[in-house]
């Protein structure tokens, strides 16, 4: 055996799995190809595995029109250019980058592809043939403070937080402005985990709250460890990401569960269709990208206000960031009568009344 | 401190610890006979999947346990193959290990995610377990945690008082003056790393049975790379193997604690401190004992196995 295929073998063998394998899948003549790149593997039960149930859906919903291709697991960096490039040489005429470390790459690729187009999640830079697209997730864990906010005998809840940037900080924000506006003496502890995904810390980070308290818990990490941890302790808790209702079915209330579908099929249909324009979606309760999982271990009572918190937010009733907002010191950050704008929650960098702990850094 | 609050910090130290213990008493044998295993990472995820997929399947959590252990031990015996009979080099094969159990696993274990089983059973002795503060401390732990402690008291013991821990240990030390006495330097080295294997198939069980009771992909989170560094700190002695564990453990799961109890409260003195520095806690201390060790170089020599990771070749 030629000693190069050997090795070839050899790594493949040994990387089985943590490799970027590409899946492609037969179809008719001149279907539209559309690419994904994922940071991590499908089967992550959270941010990629909802990425990949909306790639599944573009296909059910239109069939050979359409042609997908997947890499997973690719770290953010340069592996990532190499892997957008080869999605763009292959022939995809549609390539959704699905990570915020995808941004320069992205961008990099779309200028030698100018006939193709992108589209890059979670971030801000755009171009003639690079749109952005984005979830409102706040909006959801506005409504989870509603539901913890009728659930809480102590009046604490414990949010488990990943990394220090303006999408988590605002959604302990829009979380403990939803629970105060229901119980105002309500109060927030956190822990950074410093992680997107640790179990083991994950679920001891639950147990350090609940130990401090708490008898909710809300998480913006990836794993479905701390809910399994407030099933142990009989106390409650919030899904991230996916449903995990298999995980913890007497813990969980409910989660926010990403939904990329409509939007994907959307944008499909737009490049069949030639009316693909650059533009930025922030889609949420309203457009359907964001769900909430059903319901669950809660009264009728408490579920019906989490249902009209949900429709009052869609509707626009509610304004989550509406004025007055007072961060932790006092100052008034959102002066009674105003909004916050979509930069200003997007550039998010103060916590507010009511959280104990402070953004490292 | 609420009693209640401190039961369940020693509690969570405990559970964060054992996997970190269980995984470094197995390699500090591998070690000791001389064999520089760096696959730990690669058979814990192994043993995870391994013991979760048999606990979904069978219902018993006690095959569950035992399946994650032969798992580990064959992880260790590929391990086994190529570098002491086929003397590939230690640290290459080790790495490889790892890479191919991170892959492994996550292929096996696709399947399983979004899973959980029952965490295993806690011990409950009437009356004992019920006692304040030392009842649930003592008696009120899962199996895996006594059987931590107990194995880290055994290799302490074969390892300074029997005859074939002596012979393990003049493996590691002089491969040639124990072959020329006639000790089968080859057997040996096989034994202690599979026993290592054993060990972290255990420590992967420990994962996914009990300290989280589901399965995810690379769920260890470089658990096997601290328990690695931990044997190192405890310069290859059992009893600071134990003391280490739980040193970092303590560090891990109390640099959690220190920042959901929001501020530490120093004689007055509200102390904020920054989470990414308690992140780097264990990582700062585990620097701080290197350094104050490394100080002892007759220690160290007198411990650490001379013939670390150097192949054995009967003919040389």
């Amino acid at each position: 055996m030629e000693r190069r295929t050997f090795n070839k073998l050899l790594s493949a063998g040994l990387l089985a799995g943590t490799a970027p394998a590409i899946i492609g899948r037969a179809a008719a003549a001149d279907p539209l190809g559309i690419g994904y790149i994922y940071v991590g593997p499908v089967e992550d039960f959270g941010w990629t595995h909802a990425h990949d149930v909306a790639r599944k859906a573009v296909e059910e919903e239109l069939g050979s029109q359409v042609k997908t291709t997947y890499v997973e697991s690719v770290k953010e960096g340069p592996d990532a250019e190499r892997v957008i490039s080869e999605l763009a040489a292959k022939g995809n005429k549609l390539i959704f980058t699905t990570s915020f470390g995808y941004m320069n790459p992205t961008l990099k690729v779309a200028k030698k592809y100018p006939k193709v187009f992108f589209e890059h999640a979670t971030g801000y830079k755009r171009e003639a043939n690079v749109s952005t697209y984005n979830i409102r997730f706040y909006e959801g864990r506005y409504v989870q403070g509603v539901i913890a906010g009728h659930l809480s005998k102590s009046g604490i809840v414990g949010y488990i937080g990943s990394v220090p940037i303006p999408e988590v900080v605002m959604g302990m924000n829009a979380f403990i402005l939803g629970m105060r506006s229901v119980n105002p003496q309500a109060r927030m502890k956190i822990v950074w985990v410093n992680a997107w995904y640790d179990p083991g810390k994950e679920g001891d980070s639950a147990k350090a709250l609940i130990d401090q308290g708490a008898d909710v818990i809300a998480q913006h990490t990836d794993s479905g460890a701390p809910l399994q941890v407030c099933q142990s302790r009989n106390i409650v808790g919030f899904g991230q990401a996916s449903d995990m209702i298999s995980l913890a079915p007497k813990a969980q209330l409910t989660a926010s569960v990403d939904h990329w579908a409509p939007y994907y099929i959307q944008r499909a249909k737009d490049v069949i269709a030639g009316t693909w324009k650059s533009q930025d979606t922030w889609g949420g309760l309203k457009s359907g990208m964001l769900v909430m999982a059903p319901y669950a271990n809660m009264p009728d009572d408490v579920a019906k206000a989490g249902k009209a918190a949900e429709a009052d937010i869609a509707e626009g009733k509610i304004v989550i960031f509406q004025g007055p907002i007072k961060d932790q010191k006092g100052a008034d950050k959102v002066p009674a009568g105003t909004a916050l704008d979509d930069g200003a929650i997007a550039g998010m960098n103060w916590l507010a009344d009511g959280i104990d702990g402070q953004i490292p850094g | 401190m609420d009693q209640a609050i401190v039961v369940s910090f020693v509690l969570s130290v405990m559970t964060a610890s054992t996997p970190l213990l269980l995984a470094a008493t197995g390699e500090l044998v591998t070690e000791k006979s001389g064999v520089l295993n760096l696959g730990v990472e690669g058979m814990m995820l192994v043993g995870a999947i391994v013991g979760f997929a048999t606990t979904v399947h069978t219902g018993s959590a006690l095959l569950g346990v035992v399946a994650a252990m032969l798992a580990g031990m064959a992880m260790s015996l590929v391990f086994g193959i190529l570098t002491l009979t086929f003397l590939a080099n230690q640290v290459a094969t080790g790495l490889a290990l790892t890479i191919f159990g991170t892959g492994l696993s996550a292929l096996v274990g696709s399947s399983y995610v979004g899973t959980a089983v029952e965490a295993l059973p806690k011990l409950h002795v009437p009356g004992l377990s019920d006692i304040p503060l030392i009842g649930p401390i003592v008696f009120g732990q899962d199996a895996l945690v006594y059987i931590s402690l107990m194995a880290i008291a055994a290799v302490t013991w074969f390892l300074r008082r029997s005859h074939r821990g002596l012979v393990l240990r003049a493996v590691g030390d002089s491969h040639d003056a124990a072959h020329a006495i006639g000790y089968p330097v080859i057997l040996i080295r096989y034994l202690a790393t599979l026993f290592g294997g054993a060990m972290c198939g255990l420590a992967g069980a420990y994962m996914s049975l009990a300290y989280s009771t589901s399965w995810a992909e690379n769920m260890t989170a470089g658990r096997g790379w601290i328990a690695l560094a931990l044997v190192v700190f405890a310069t290859w002695r059992p009893i600071w193997l134990l003391v280490g564990a739980y040193l970092f453990g303590g560090i891990m799961y109390g640099s959690l604690a220190i920042q959901a109890a929001g501020a530490m409260n120093i004689v007055g003195y509200q102390i904020v401190v920054p989470s990414q520095l308690v992140s780097a806690l264990p990582y700062l201390a585990t620097i701080a004992v290197l350094v104050v060790i490394s100080r002892d170089r007759v220690k160290i020599r007198l411990n650490a196995p001379a013939c670390l990771g150097r192949p054995f070749h009967a003919a040389g």
